[in-house]
């Protein structure tokens, strides 16, 4: 404390109380701003982001909203999020798949044309695209699950055979006919979102999906034990004796009930 | 207070010379604006594409690119490093508009100064009471709370707000609710604070009245011996606080407004019927001697209104 006879200046007294309501303004102003930021991270999962978009936390400190890519998009696919229209940060690109899909163009004119690298110009080949994963949502509804052949997904596709597959598998209500199963295959998916605007369904039973929402993820420590085994040639732990399988039906190794499964299995020790 | 401090503000020049030699400046300036924007908008309006993009970040006749340097600093604050295409667009706005004067900006590009012009221009007409007045330091702090946030959240955090670029963007590339966020903003220029918004709150007007400071481009009450104290200038200026070291400092004192917060707009020299200001750079700093030698006349006592 002052000692008497040493009068604080009232310079002092005012500066400090314009500073400390300066600051105070700024910290509510500040966290105001930090709130919208926060809310400006939550991308709709239709929402996607053009080829080549950084991570979206990454995308919105790099993408300055100008629209180039918009401009060069020569499929009107992009459009820049408008203000309390749609629920994408304001004045950044994005698309909707069942709107307009991304035609996948060869040299990439999105990318090309932005400035800041938003969208990574380290995307030279448009196949490598992660827009998002296509997903079979609705296998009750999907024509082809129902033992149909619709196939329009796998069809338009435009990396067919490898991002799409049809797997046939036995369809068990005609009891004799096959169905054709479209699967997405994650690694070659680029998230273009033909399957879901062509889906013939009012509403598609395979959509574009960001990968957080489509994919799980296998645990670091998780390893496959065939693959592991076929790396190394042999079996992973030395002088581990491999028994054979026993599995039901002619032609195993099992003695118990050659040539099927035995109906009564005896456990030993239960009394039956 | 005289009697002539309530004439409409201006009425003297145009007495002096006619309604559109009096707004010369003013229409220019609105010219300027409509330009601006009509180079952006010859693209998507009429298929003549001179600019794409918009303020935030352009490429003219496919080869200038444009970025605005203030997000590029956030978003670099922010945590990503832009690529060079947009770090040469920001110098090339940087270098310019530290050569010519930061605020050019505001009052000569920027699409919320007509909307700001408006609201004050209906302020005066109502004769509001200039209401809540922050300091004028605030816009620095809400600059440096932007730099800070975008450096916390990781986003470009004035974008999220800016109404320059979304008004900008709005008309080029489709509005949305912006129109709301500029009937708000007018309101508050018109009813909470007088020049509340461009004048104390923008730190995007900070940002360049600080790139700026340097700027060649100043006016400078250089007749400052015929001003007759109507205060018109002081009525029209949007940063009045910037003019009287340049028009009532002691003899010897520079006659330029060097103040970074002059936004260059140059109404007073509209206003302004015996021709004290005039446009020039910041090294012609001569002062107009007095025309008479006799003194002149007290005004108020020449001129019994």
């Amino acid at each position: 404390m002052p000692s008497e006879g040493t009068p604080l200046s009232p310079q002092r007294r005012r500066f400090l109380q314009d500073a400390a309501r300066a600051s105070g303004g700024c910290v509510v102003a500040g966290s105001l701003l930090a709130w919208l930021a926060r809310d400006a991270r939550a991308l709709p999962a239709e929402a996607l982001r053009p080829p080549g978009a950084l991570p979206e936390k990454e995308f919105l400190s790099a993408c300055i909203r100008c629209g180039l890519c918009v401009r060069d998009c020569p499929y009107d696919t992009l459009k820049l999020a408008e203000l309390g229209v749609d629920a994408v940060a304001t004045g950044t690109p994005y698309f909707t798949a069942r709107d307009v899909p991304c035609e996948m163009c060869d040299d990439i004119p999105c990318v090309a044309a932005c400035p800041t690298g938003a969208l990574d110009p380290a995307l030279d080949n448009i196949d490598d695209a992660k827009m998002g994963v296509a997903v079979l949502v609705d296998q009750e509804n999907c024509l082809n699950f129902l033992g149909l052949r619709c196939d329009v997904c796998y069809r338009v596709c435009p990396v067919i055979d490898e991002a799409i597959t049809l797997e046939t598998a036995h369809n068990e209500r005609s009891g004799h006919h096959a169905m054709f199963i479209p699967t997405v295959h994650a690694d070659h998916c680029t998230g273009c979102g033909m399957c879901e605007k062509s889906c013939v369904l009012p509403e598609a039973a395979i959509k574009v999906l960001p990968a957080r929402l489509a994919r799980g993820s296998s645990a670091d420590h998780y390893r496959k034990g065939w693959e592991e085994k076929e790396a190394k040639g042999g079996p992973l732990v030395e002088g581990l004796i491999d028994l054979p399988d026993r599995l039901p039906g002619p032609g195993t190794d099992n003695l118990a009930a050659p040539g099927g499964f035995a109906p009564t299995y005896d456990l030993l020790g239960v009394g039956q | 207070m005289s009697a002539r401090t309530h004439m409409p503000v201006g009425m003297e020049a145009i007495q002096e010379r006619g309604r559109l030699r009096a707004h010369k400046y003013l229409l220019l300036r609105r010219a300027s604006q409509l330009l601006f924007l009509a180079v952006f908008l010859l693209g998507p309006w009429c298929g003549i594409w001179i600019v794409q993009g918009t303020l935030a970040g352009s490429l003219t006749l496919g080869v200038l690119p444009l970025t605005d340097p203030l997000i590029l600093m956030q978003s670099a604050i922010a945590g990503h490093w832009p690529e060079w295409t947009a770090l040469i667009g920001g110098v090339i706005v940087l270098a310019a508009y530290a050569l010519i004067g930061g605020r050019v900006y505001c009052s000569w590009v920027c699409p919320i100064n007509p909307v700001t012009d408006a609201a004050n221009w209906v302020h005066r007409r109502l004769d509001l009471p200039k209401g809540w007045q922050p300091k004028r330091s605030t816009r620095l702090w809400v600059l440096a709370t932007v730099l800070i946030v975008s450096g916390t959240t990781g986003v470009i955090a004035w974008e999220l707000v800016n109404p320059i670029t979304m008004l900008h963007r709005g008309l080029i590339f489709g509005a949305g609710f912006v129109w709301a966020m500029i009937i708000a903003i007018f309101v508050f220029d018109l009813f909470v604070a007088r020049h509340g918004w461009c004048g104390h709150i923008c730190p995007v007007g900070a940002f360049y009245g600080l790139i700026g400071a340097k700027g060649l481009l100043r006016v400078s009450a250089a007749n400052r011996t015929a001003c007759d104290d109507c205060m018109d200038c002081y009525a029209v200026c949007p940063e009045n606080q910037v003019i009287s070291p340049a028009l009532k400092g002691k003899p010897g004192s520079t006659p330029l407004i060097l103040s970074p917060d002059c936004t260059t707009c140059v109404r007073c020299i509209d206003v302004c019927a015996v021709d004290v200001f005039k446009f020039t750079h910041r090294f012609d700093d001569k002062v107009a001697a007095p025309t008479d030698p006799v003194p002149a006349p007290d005004p108020r006592a020449a001129r019994p209104i």
